[in-house]
């Protein structure tokens, strides 16, 4: 491999390399504003100047490739000087209201700021007056005071969003952002550009001044709303998921995630209508019953029938390891074979760059792990109409609202003697249901998901439950959560007295006499490990932060068995 | 060297000093000297005491002439302040100043008084008053909202006076 210096380091390269992305490689790291990896270089912010012995100038190392030999100085005096100046005439006009903006915290023009300028000015004039709250689209306001016209958000669009809907306005000094005449920012991915806006002049209108960044946890998770899986990081304070934002995956969603994921995958978590302890029908009506009177009722229940009479809805919504566990008590401690779960699809929602049509997180998964109708069993169509015939009198569903997705369906559930719901939110399905048991969210428990192209992923828990505590369990923690007691209001968000549905169906199981050993998800997993081919010799640690593809030869074999 | 502890026994005392009256004239002289010296005690609570512009008394918010709050609810003070007492959440309006503090709370029986808030506000919204009478009976009455917080400008002018001259 050729090989360059940069400060008195020599560094390898590949052919065709720029300088910024060879010392990225190498850990070194250049100031930027306007590069950005995954988009094309602009070459417009300057703040990456640094000197190249021989050459008569300062070169940008963001558009200058790199070649043999070159010796490179980012800690020359020339270079220091260079990125004082470029900060000093990017801070001219800016507005230098952070107390104000919600980017403070995690700005690039506040970092650098602080790294590189000399924090002096010696510009008494008026600062150019923009136009500040402007709606670019329904998702995204910007403020053109702020914009230190880097251009991202335009690239952004047309070469990620493939919609160009962003161009600048105007000269000089007044240059400013805007849309196309007509147009809106509202492609499916526009919020991207809040993220990778290095100022805060493109907000989220949907979190704007809800909170500081410094005063949420962080929790590293994956994303919900399809078979992307796009991984994200949970922004959480008071117990209450207040954004996600893409978490770099290069094998899933780069840099980004859509704006349905975004903003629809997580407010159901501190939504109205969870569901809050067990409840039981009593003379028509869902009463709140306490745990141990909620399992009682059901094993009687479930043992007043033949095993044939009881069939089993997983999810594709739910974990592995859920869907797992619903497996084994179908099986081996019910010992039905009527086991199933319903695939979700969308042919209006995917797309060739992250969205899939399948909008459930984990079909692939739930397949592996043995949801499945065997030889004997009925699947789902076979359930319905069994259903309707009366051969079939009980039916558990875990995590899946299947009268809101499956057409005529309530009726047919009418027939039931017993229906059993396993849910986190009230909805239709649980409506219909003589036994409601609260489940966790996505965000209130470990677990692992499979996306569509065969790569396992774990989610974490960001959000605490009445069983789930936050510093007992290991869940990440802000400083409030570190420093905070019961009797300060900033600590007293709800908690859901609910569990993860494979803790329900281990109780139940022990209830009908036979114990199942596991005691955290990842022993789940573990077991899975052993005993599916797919997972074969994996581990929660193996599986990471960035997850691990499947062996592919593994998953068809699973599938089509 | 080592110094011998010299230790003075009764029969040691010379005359003057056996007899007591000449101590005890030097004593009293003080007691008497201090009886007509002014007074800087005072009977509190019938009597206030007044502190100087440089007293640190609870923290409070500013209230412009216009009835608003000058805090932009960004959060500084909540962030530096040691003791966490601080909690700041905000709100979009319509003014000039896109965002104000929705919920602005202080929990006294947290605050130690240390002033930290007053000195990294960058709208000089909140500042040290003069007030040190905080008494509560419930942990609920100790944190102050805004209704307790906002206190008019000019009541507050020889702090911020104070301020804009040492900080
Ligand atoms: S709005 Fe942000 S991303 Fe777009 S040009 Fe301005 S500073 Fe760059
Ligand atoms: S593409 Fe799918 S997984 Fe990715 S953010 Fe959107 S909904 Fe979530
Ligand atoms: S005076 Fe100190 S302890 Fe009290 S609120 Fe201000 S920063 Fe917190
Ligand atoms: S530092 Fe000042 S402006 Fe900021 S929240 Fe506190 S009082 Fe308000």
């Amino acid at each position: 491999m050729p090989k360059f210096t940069i400060d008195n380091r020599e560094i390898e390269f590949q052919q065709g390399q720029t300088i910024i992305e060879a010392a990225i490689d190498n850990g070194i790291e250049i100031p930027h504003f306007c590069w950005h990896p995954e988009l094309s270089v602009s070459g417009n912010c300057r703040i990456c100047l640094v000197e190249v012995e021989k050459m008569p100038k300062l070169v940008i190392a963001c558009s200058t490739i790199a070649a043999e030999g070159m010796i490179v100085h980012t800690q020359s005096q020339n270079a220091i000087e260079a990125r004082n100046v470029v900060m000093e005439f990017i801070l001219i006009n800016h507005p230098l209201d952070c107390p104000i903006c919600d980017e403070a915290g995690e700005c690039k023009l506040q970092d650098y700021t602080y790294q590189y300028s000399i924090g002096e000015s010696r510009f008494t004039e008026n600062k150019v007056i923009k136009q500040k709250h402007f709606e670019l689209g329904p998702r995204v306001i910007f403020d053109g005071e702020r914009c230190i016209s880097c251009s991202r958000c335009i690239r952004f669009c047309e070469e990620i969003a493939k919609d160009p809907e962003l161009t600048f306005v105007q000269r000089g000094d007044r240059v400013t952002i805007t849309t196309y005449p007509g147009q809106q920012m509202d492609n499916p991915y526009s919020m991207n550009t809040i993220d990778i806006c290095p100022v805060g002049a493109l907000t989220n209108k949907d979190f704007r001044f809800k909170a500081r960044v410094w005063d949420m946890s962080s929790t590293d998770s994956v994303c919900t709303g399809c078979a992307k899986g796009c991984n994200i990081n949970i922004w959480v304070r008071n117990n209450e998921i207040l954004r996600l934002t893409p978490r770099y995956n290069q094998d899933v969603n780069s840099y980004w995630m859509c704006d349905h994921g975004r903003l629809n995958t997580f407010k159901f978590v501190n939504g109205e209508d969870r569901i809050n302890s067990p409840h039981i029908r009593k003379e028509g009506q869902l009463e709140k019953v306490d745990w141990d009177e909620s399992f009682n009722e059901a094993v009687t229940r479930i043992k007043s029938y033949p095993k044939d009479e009881i069939a089993f809805l997983g999810s594709a919504y739910t974990t592995c390891e859920n869907n797992y566990v619903l497996a084994l008590f179908a099986g081996s401690v019910v010992g039905s074979n009527h086991i199933d779960f319903i695939s979700h699809l969308d042919p209006d929602f995917g797309d060739d760059i992250l969205r899939k049509n399948d909008i459930t997180p984990n079909k692939k998964g739930a397949e592996l792990v043995g949801i499945t109708p065997s030889k004997s069993g009925l699947n789902f169509e076979g359930m319905r109409k069994a259903i309707k015939e009366k051969k079939i009198k009980a039916l558990l569903i875990m995590e899946d609202d299947i009268v809101s997705s499956v057409k005529d369906i309530e009726n047919v559930l009418g027939n039931l003697e017993l229906l059993v719901v396993l849910a986190s939110n009230f909805n239709k399905t649980t409506e219909l249901a003589d036994l409601v048991f609260p489940t966790a969210t996505f965000a209130e428990k470990n677990g692992t998901f499979v996306n569509a192209d065969g790569i396992i992923q774990r989610i974490k828990p960001a959000v605490a439950t009445v069983e789930a505590d936050r510093a007992l369990d290991g869940f990440e923690m802000s400083r409030l959560d570190k420093f905070g007691s019961e009797f300060d209001r900033w600590m007293t968000g709800a908690k859901m007295d609910a569990k993860p549905g494979w803790k329900i169906l281990k109780s139940l199981s022990g209830l009908l006499g036979k114990k199942m050993k596991f005691n955290m998800a990842e022993e789940i997993f573990e077991d899975m490990a052993a005993n599916i081919d797919a997972f074969k010799g994996l581990n929660y640690d193996d599986v990471g932060n960035s997850g691990v593809k499947l062996k592919t030869e593994n998953i068809e074999n699973a599938v089509t068995s | 060297m080592e110094q011998k502890a010299v230790k003075r026994r009764e029969k040691d005392l010379k005359f003057w000093e056996r007899i007591y009256i000449p101590e005890i004239l030097k004593g009293l002289s003080l007691t008497f000297k201090n009886m007509v010296r002014p007074k800087f005690t005072f009977e509190y609570p019938e009597e206030k005491f007044v502190p100087s512009s440089a007293y640190r008394g609870r923290p409070v918010l500013v209230e412009e002439e216009n009835g608003e709050e000058r805090c932009v609810a960004c959060g500084l003070c909540s962030r530096v302040c040691p003791a966490l007492a601080i909690e700041v959440q905000a709100g979009e309006t319509e003014r000039e100043k896109e965002r104000f503090p929705e919920k602005f709370e202080i929990n006294m029986l947290r605050c130690i008084f240390c002033g930290f808030c007053e000195e990294v506000c960058p709208e000089e919204a909140i500042v040290m008053s003069k007030d040190y009478e905080l008494a509560f009976s419930s942990r609920e009455e100790g944190i102050y909202g805004k209704d307790k917080l906002l206190v008019p400008a000019n009541q507050l002018q020889d702090r911020i006076d104070f301020l804009r001259q040492y900080k």
